[in-house]
């Protein structure tokens, strides 16, 4: 089981072939010249069915996902994801219908996205939502070009600075430098908020807006919101919230009555659209009514009985092609459905109670960077007592060896060590009892038998990855050469 | 215990000065490469531009996290170590040496910058925070 899969093309003998195609039936000519690879692969791997298929099986079972076992990456909401969401979307009149068709024909899809807009925005005490975005970064971009806009549009043309924690999720001053501002870093206070002397000295006319991140990156909620908010506007400057860990107040904060102007949404974190490869994804935005007309599009309204999509007057435009990722709208859609407002209260505070859960039978032995009731996740750090050359690096590497997927770590760059946890409600008990265990055990040898966590991963189908070597010098296609010159080291 | 060269001036950023004259020589200290881990890339400025102190003027990027760095004083940059950007490496094997960043001119002398005593106490109490 837990051996190296050699690349396809390894495995391929001369002659052998895996499907009889029929005669061309026209004459058989040359390819140009000029289309022809000029490298040393050979070409197509000659292989048989039953091999294609065993290659690609043993590939497939050495995938770790939350269908097979715990996957604690903290900051990244890795739930579950009801199996009910693919029977929805794979419904006919959902699955099958096209972007360019009339509207007329497709209402029952137009009704779900007015509904999820709706919705969205009940959650979170906002105006108007958006369901364009096709992830949290663009969402985000969303939001700042729409701040830009706004402030333009109003003849306010000094505002090139916007403000970000250092808290913050690494995307947002990654989007603010994208759109063009200035970022400007704001410090956070000993009990992980926003400092508020940091904001007053730094906020001011050239303030844009502010980037929070609420509960931020340090599994914290921050205390001081209202403050923030109350700065930030009365400088002119706007209030975007990264809703990267909704997930931990559904039902019980709105973002829009603490002060937040625009935010986005990551269904597929707090509404467990699958997280995939990639994509496709939905980062939806909402925003208070002063804002909308900046919205991208289209968004759908409901005009005398009928659906029907509209991109407002003002908007910054359109973020990708056609309506948004619409699968993800009725996955979405399906799970606040099936568990209504009260279910969406009680999943957050089963994510909330599991991550205090972990923290409270871990703080022991791995400190926590802020000693306070976290919220759906926590930030440890991999400094145990008594084993001074063991990292956190080194513990992530060995919870491999007990079945688990490793936690975040390194980020939040601003907790030296850290291991950033979260379990999220789906969850069991029995579950994490096994994952405190092996955290305890892993400590445990730390100190005892230090070789132990330097050597892991023991169990995985490789060893400890040489990370240094595959940033400094990446070999990006298949080069057998090269593997083996690497190998040969 | 880190290295901190005495007869370099530091900041709280982990940068190294050396100054000669009306140039100085910039890098990061030997304590910052090693919280960093390994370094796999280093991106610096075209020579001729000029940075206010304070103001990121590079990036160093590690296995761990990408990290800006900040202009230890006001000036021009005179001349970037290309060599470190062919090999990141260096900065981890040779950071007060080989693994040199860029080198800036300044007509203000600079100020508030750490001594090595100083550097040495600030990253002291830091790790015991």
């Amino acid at each position: 089981m837990h051996t190296y899969e050699p690349p396809i093309f390894e495995l391929s003998s001369p002659g052998k072939i895996g499907a009889a195609l029929p005669d061309a039936g026209v004459p058989e000519t040359e390819l140009p010249a000029h289309l022809l690879r000029d490298d040393d692969l050979a070409g197509l791997p000659e292989i048989s069915e039953t091999e294609v298929v065993r290659h690609f099986t043993r590939i497939s079972q050495r995938n770790f996902c939350i269908d097979t076992g715990m996957y604690p990456l903290g900051s990244c909401t890795m739930k579950y994801n009801p199996k009910i969401h693919e029977d929805a979307a794979r419904l006919p009149g959902f699955a099958f219908i096209h972007p360019l068709q009339a509207e007329e024909t497709v209402q029952g899809a137009l009704q779900l996205t007015y509904e999820l807009q709706n919705i969205l925005a009940e959650i979170s005490g906002f105006d108007q939502v958006c369901l364009q975005p096709a992830a949290g970064a663009q969402g985000e971009f969303a939001g700042i070009l729409v701040f830009r806009a706004y402030h333009l549009d109003r003849g306010d043309d000094q505002r090139d600075e916007v403000l970000c924690p250092n808290s913050a999720h690494g995307t947002n001053p990654a989007t603010a430098a994208m759109v063009g501002f200035k970022v400007v870093e704001i410090a956070t206070d000993s009990r992980g908020n926003v400092d508020l002397a940091d904001l007053r000295a730094k906020v001011g006319p050239r303030t844009a807006g502010l980037m929070l991140t609420n509960p931020n990156t340090l599994g914290l909620f921050d205390e001081n919101v209202h403050e923030v908010a109350k700065i930030v506007h009365e400088a002119g400057g706007l209030m975007y919230g990264d809703g990267a860990n909704f997930n931990a107040i559904l039902g019980i904060v709105k973002p829009g009555d603490v002060g937040f102007d625009f935010m986005h949404y990551n269904l597929h974190k707090t509404f467990t659209t699958p997280h995939g490869g990639g994509g496709p994804g939905c980062g939806a935005v909402g925003c208070k009514e002063f804002l909308a007309d900046y919205l991208p599009g289209p968004i759908v309204a409901l005009k005398e009985g009928q659906y029907t999509r509209h991109t407002p007057v003002k908007s910054i435009g359109r973020l990708k092609a056609f309506k948004g990722n619409f699968g993800m709208f009725v996955r979405a859609y399906t799970y606040i459905r099936m568990l209504g407002a009260a279910g969406l209260r009680s999943v957050s505070e089963h994510a909330v109670l599991n991550a205090n859960y972990l923290r409270v039978n871990l703080d022991k032995i791995y400190p926590v960077a802020y000693d306070r009731t976290c919220m759906h996740e926590v930030v440890l750090q991999g400094k145990i007592k008594g084993a001074p050359s063991v990292h956190t690096l080194d513990i992530a590497k060995r919870l491999i060896d007990f079945g688990f997927h490793p936690p975040t770590v390194y980020f939040p760059i601003s907790v030296a060590e850290s291991i950033m946890i979260e379990p999220t409600e789906t969850e069991s008990k029995r579950n994490m009892d096994a994952f405190i265990d092996a955290m305890k055990q892993i400590a445990h040898e730390a100190v005892e038998n230090p070789e132990l966590l330097h050597a892991a991963p023991t169990t995985a189908p490789v060893r400890r990855l040489d990370e240094a070597t595959a940033a400094r010098r990446p070999i990006l296609k298949y080069d057998q050469a090269a593997i083996a010159a690497l190998l040969s080291k | 215990m880190s290295n901190v060269p005495h007869e370099l001036l530091y900041t709280k950023e982990h940068e190294w000065v050396r100054i000669d004259g009306n140039s100085a020589v910039v890098g990061i200290t030997e304590h910052a490469q090693r919280e960093l881990g390994d370094v796999v890339f280093v991106e610096l400025p075209d020579v001729g531009k000029s940075f206010e102190v304070g103001e990121p003027f590079g990036t160093v990027e590690s296995v761990k996290a990408v990290s800006e760095i900040y202009a230890p004083l006001s000036g021009e940059i005179t001349e970037i170590n290309n060599e470190v950007v062919d090999s990141p490496e260096l900065v981890n094997e040779d950071p007060y040496g080989e693994g040199w960043l860029a080198k800036f001119s300044f007509t203000t002398a600079p100020s508030g910058l750490l001594s090595a005593a100083e550097y040495e106490r600030y990253i002291n109490d830091e790790a015991n925070k």
